[in-house]
Formats: C-alpha cells, structure tokens, sequence
C-alpha cells in the first residue's frame, strides 16, 4: 500500500514496437497481464449476465452455504452468491481505480509539464500545491477527502485522484525540466512555435514511458485504497458489492462459512499482485538501463 | 569541517512552514466542504427544529457567524495556544485525547519499522546474495505478497484465526499503556505491528536488494576484496554501508504509510492511537476531533520527513558536501 514514485530524470524515447516485443518478453509482465485480464473478463461476463446470479438478490433459504454447482464461491449470509458480489466487486474497484489514475494522470502530468516547462512562478504555485498534498500520508488524504464528500463511486474515485495528482506531478516534472534544455526543443522555441504546441509535439512524446510505469504502480495503490476505504465504511455505500467491505463483512463469518472471506480476499490479492507484476514488468521494459539485457 | 549551511536551512523552515500554512488552509477547507454544518451534523434531522434565534446562537457558539477567513484565523491562532478543540463525545479536549493517542501510534510505529528492518534487510542480502537463484525468488515472493496483501485483510485473518484456534486475542482487553503493564502491552501491539510492518518490510526488501547489487558492482568493491578483507567484514561494513543511504530514504518515505495504515490497523486491533482518532471523529461527525487530528498528523509527517532528510546527510558524507 505504500506509494511508489518511478524516479527517472532521463527522458526515453523508445519505439512502440520495441516495447511491446519487450512485454512480451517479461516474464513477470505477461503474467500479471494474464491475471488481470483473466479476473476482469470474468467479472464483466457476470456484469453482462454470461455467469453467475445478481449479486443483490438475497434468498435466505440458502444462505451461508458452502461452494456448491450452483453457488460456485457459496452464499452469504443473506443467501447472497458470493460469486457474483466478488465479480461486481472487481467491476466497482476496477472502474472506480480506472477513473481515479486516468484524472490523476490527465492532471497531474498536464500540472507536471507545465511546472517543468515554465518554471520560475509557475512552478513555484504548482510545486508549493504539490507539497502541501505531499505532507498527507496518503491514505489519511483519501480517507478524510471521502469523509467529506457525498458517497457515491464517483466521489471515491475523486478522493483517490486527489492523492495522486502530486504524484504525477512530481514525475512528469522532473524530465520536462532537462528536457526543455535539449537542443530540439530549444530549436522549435527559436522557430517560434507556441509552448502549447512544443509541449505536446516535443515534451509529451518522452515522457511517456514514465508516465505508463507510474500508471501501472498507481492502479494497484488504487485497488488497495478502494478497499481499504470500503473495509473502513467510507466507499462506496451498500449494498453495492465491493471487496473491502465483503471482506468487513465476513470477519465474523469465517468459520461458518469461510468462503464468504476466502473469495473477496485472494481475488483481491490475485488483482493486487497482478497489476503489481504488470508494473514491474513494465518499470523492467522502460528503465533504459535495463534495456538490452 | 565545512561550514553549517545556514541559509539553506532558513530557506529550508520557510519553505515548510509556508507547507504547513497550506496544510491548515487545506485541511479547514475540506471540513467546510461537508454540506450542513457543525449544528446539523451534531443535531440531524432535530436541526430542523431550531428556531431561527435558538440557530444564530448556536453559530455564535461554534463561531461559524463569522466571515470564513476570520474563522480560519481564529482557529489557526487557537491550535497555536494549544487549543484543539472540544470533544463532546469523549467529554475532554482534543489536545488531552491527542496527547493519550500519540504515544499508542508512535509506540506502534517504532515497533513496525523496527519489525519492517528487522525482516526486510535480511532478507533484500539473501535475494542480492545470489540473484536470479531459488533464494532470490523467496525473496521476492515474500516482497511481492507485503505489497500485495492488504493491511486490513491480514489484520483479520489473522486475528479470527489466533483468536479462534489458539485462544490468543490480547487486543479483546482493555489497552494498556507500556507503563501501566508492559507484558500486556507488548502482547496487544504484537500482531498491529506484525501487520503493518511486513507491509513496510517489502518495499525495504526491495530496495535493499537493488542497492546492494549497485553497490556490489562497484570498482571499491573489487579493490576490497582484492586486498583480502573478510567476507563478512566486506558484506556489512562495505557493501551494506554504502548502501544504507536509499535504505533509510525508503524507510523515511514509508512513515506516511504507517500513519494511514495506522489507521485502519488502530481500528481493527482497538488500538485507541492517533488514526483511530480520526476515524472516530469521521464516524461521530466530530470535525473538531478531525480538523485538529489531521493537522497533527500532517505536522508529524512533514517532520519525519525533515529528519530523513537530516539523517542521510548525516549518513552519506556526499550528500553534506554538495
């Protein structure tokens, strides 16, 4: 749960094909990959109806009952399938960690460019914000955001956002600032194009790679503090299934019917674990001083 | 012995306090986010009750008839002269409650950390030692298992589980303080930290290893072992000293995530600390509580951060001369 910042100064401009072939290559990439993909498109054939039952209908002539043909992880204890509300809870946590790293990306690498470009009282605003966010452990930070906010998925995404704008500021900021003494970028200043124009065609393009790795560590933050949120009550509120609080939820029943907190957990930790590899794989593939081993 | 770079350490306190103004602006801001007030939230749906005249007094009484920068102001100058607010729960103030609950999350947190070293130093030196062996893949299997699992999804297992099979729940009796019965305690800050310093034990874990294969590589290293200093002298005293300084950083950086998990840790294990303050105060809408708690927490942050920063001067004589 902790927050990993991918610290490179060196802008590194590679060819998409290399990476990907670079991917593909990485054990631990192509792993995570499989397990992220495999738990996600079993959790959208339940959301579409492929699969399982709907994950709120309680019938309580079968509740807490164990693994069984027609309840494949059992049911709760309010006749629940626990299938279902794990797969619904992969589509919430997903879609809420998709949105909260795609606003913290969009903000906080725009943020991050343009401190880096301009500098002097620019960055000092940006910078001085940033700092600010930084002197919040992270969790607290979501963790008060959600508080005061009114509850739906999309105030939880925003909360998470919020933590990790600074971070991608942080990131993106750093390479735009040797980056705009490189000589093509001073050229294009010379030949009078608009900043908004060099800072997309020349800034943007090399900072990519790092922009991706962090975005890949973000998201298994991201899950981790959804969760953690929910298990704390200040996610998204019932019963809308989520896996932090089935997991809440099942501490109590998990010796009359330990599936209830079997499922959520290692499908949890299988999530965790494989966006964590995709990272890792991915830090593997764009750290250039790995590149050719 | 260069000189103490004075200026740099002006602009250094400057620079914080004008993040800790930030902090306070920031954290005031959020409380005053909430829709309602203090009065509805206190009263619920009783608020709707209030006469006009009954309404004005109790703003007057919280203050909140004033213009927000006056409020700003006044509660700034308040936590300054020591006054935190009021607890209307717990009957006493929040610097009394605060001042309970520190010790309990710093004790927590020194137990972690010193858990989190204790397990992921050992162990970044067998994964560097032969990498890419049987070992090295432990390692990183047990790395990868502290950043994966979730705090509070161990924290549970692991007490239903101890508390179900082995009878052993310390935390089920009321807390106590090191001084009041050290046995007890150390018993009831067991697993909390277990918990929370295996999560920190990774990322230590982590980087141990990547800086002990730096440091290994480097020419000093090879002229170490060439004049013919022992094996172990050579794996402590030269290899893991150079690489101590993004150690301690790693370790520094963790203490915001200690603070967090802390608080979902505090709340499973009845921890009554600092985050389980906060929790509480979030819980019972009491925004003094949270208010003055979360800008107690970021101030203890920002100075850990500051003493990582000194430390590894300290630590790495390169860093002092530039």
């Amino acid at each position: 749960m902790s927050v990993d910042i991918v610290e490179t100064t060196e802008p590194t401009p590679v060819k998409a094909g290399v990476r990907l072939r670079l991917l593909l290559h990485s054990r631990t990439g192509m792993v995570g990959l499989v397990i992220v993909a495999v738990l996600l498109l079993v959790a959208l054939a339940q959301a579409v109806g492929l699969v399982g039952y709907d994950p709120l209908v309680q019938a309580p002539a079968v509740r807490l009952q164990g693994p069984s043909g027609a309840h494949w992880f059992g049911t709760d204890q309010f006749g629940r399938d626990v299938f279902s509300r794990v797969a619904a809870g992969v589509v919430n946590t997903a879609r809420i960690s998709l949105v909260a790293v795609a606003v913290a990306t969009v903000i906080g690498t725009a943020l991050g460019v343009i401190a880096g470009f301009y500098l002097k009282g620019t960055d000092a605003v940006i910078s001085g914000a940033t700092n600010i966010l930084f002197a919040f452990p992270p969790l607290l930070l979501a963790l008060s955001l959600a508080s005061v906010m009114e509850r739906n998925w999309f105030t939880v995404a925003v909360a998470i956002a919020i933590v990790y704008v600074p971070i991608f500021i942080r990131v993106a900021r750093g390479p735009v600032m040797s980056l705009r003494e490189i000589e093509y970028v001073r050229a294009a200043v010379s030949t009078g194009q608009s900043r908004m124009a060099i800072m997309l065609r020349h800034v943007l393009p090399n900072i990519t790679s790092i922009v991706i790795v962090q975005v890949s560590l973000s998201l298994s933050w991201a899950v981790l503090t959804e969760a953690s949120l929910s298990f704390l009550g200040l996610g998204t509120p019932p019963p809308a299934p989520s896996l932090g609080s089935m997991i809440y939820e099942a501490r109590t029943l998990m010796y009359v019917a330990p599936s209830t907190m079997i499922a959520p957990g290692v499908v949890m930790v299988l999530l965790v674990v494989g966006l964590n590899l995709l990272g890792d794989g991915l830090r593997d593939v764009f750290d250039p001083r790995k590149r050719g081993t | 012995m260069t000189q103490f770079p004075w200026r740099r350490a002006l602009r250094r306190v400057l620079s914080m306090l004008g993040t800790l103004l930030g902090v306070a602006v920031l954290v005031f801001i959020m409380l005053r986010a909430i829709p309602g007030s203090q009065i509805t939230a206190g009263l619920g749906t009783e608020a709707a009750a209030l006469t006009p005249d009954q309404r004005a007094a109790l703003e007057a009484y919280y203050g909140i008839d004033k213009p927000l920068v006056v409020q700003f102001f006044n509660w700034l100058g308040n936590v300054l002269t020591g006054n935190l607010g009021f607890s209307s729960r717990a009957q006493t103030s929040v610097l009394n409650l605060t001042l309970g609950a520190l010790p309990v999350t710093f004790e927590l947190a020194v137990l972690s950390i010193l858990l989190a070293l204790l397990i992921g130093i050992p162990l970044g030196m067998l994964s560097a030692s032969k990498p890419d062996s049987a070992r090295d893949g432990l390692g990183q299997l047990v790395g990868l298992a502290g950043l994966s699992v979730p705090s509070f999804l161990l924290a549970t297992v692991l007490m239903s589980w101890l508390s179900a099979k082995f009878a052993f729940n310390p935390n089920g009796e009321a807390y106590a303080t090191l001084f009041e019965d050290p046995v007890r305690n150390l018993r009831q800050m067991l697993l909390p930290s277990l918990v929370l310093g295996f999560g920190i034990a990774a990322p230590i874990m982590r980087t141990t290893r990547t800086a002990l294969l730096e440091v290994r590589s480097q020419d000093f290293v090879r002229t170490a072992r060439a004049k013919g200093v022992g094996s172990r002298r050579l794996q402590v005293r030269h290899i893991l000293g150079n690489a101590l300084v993004p150690i301690v950083t790693m370790t520094g950086l963790q203490f915001g995530y200690l603070l967090g998990g802390a608080v979902v840790v505090e709340q499973i294990f009845s921890l009554p600390g600092i985050g389980r303050q906060v929790l509480i105060g979030i819980q019972g809408k009491e925004y003094a509580v949270v208010q003055s708690t979360v800008l107690i927490i970021a101030l203890s942050f920002v100075l850990v951060n500051l003493a990582t920063d000194l430390l590894y001067r300290i630590i790495d004589p390169r860093v002092r001369a530039e």
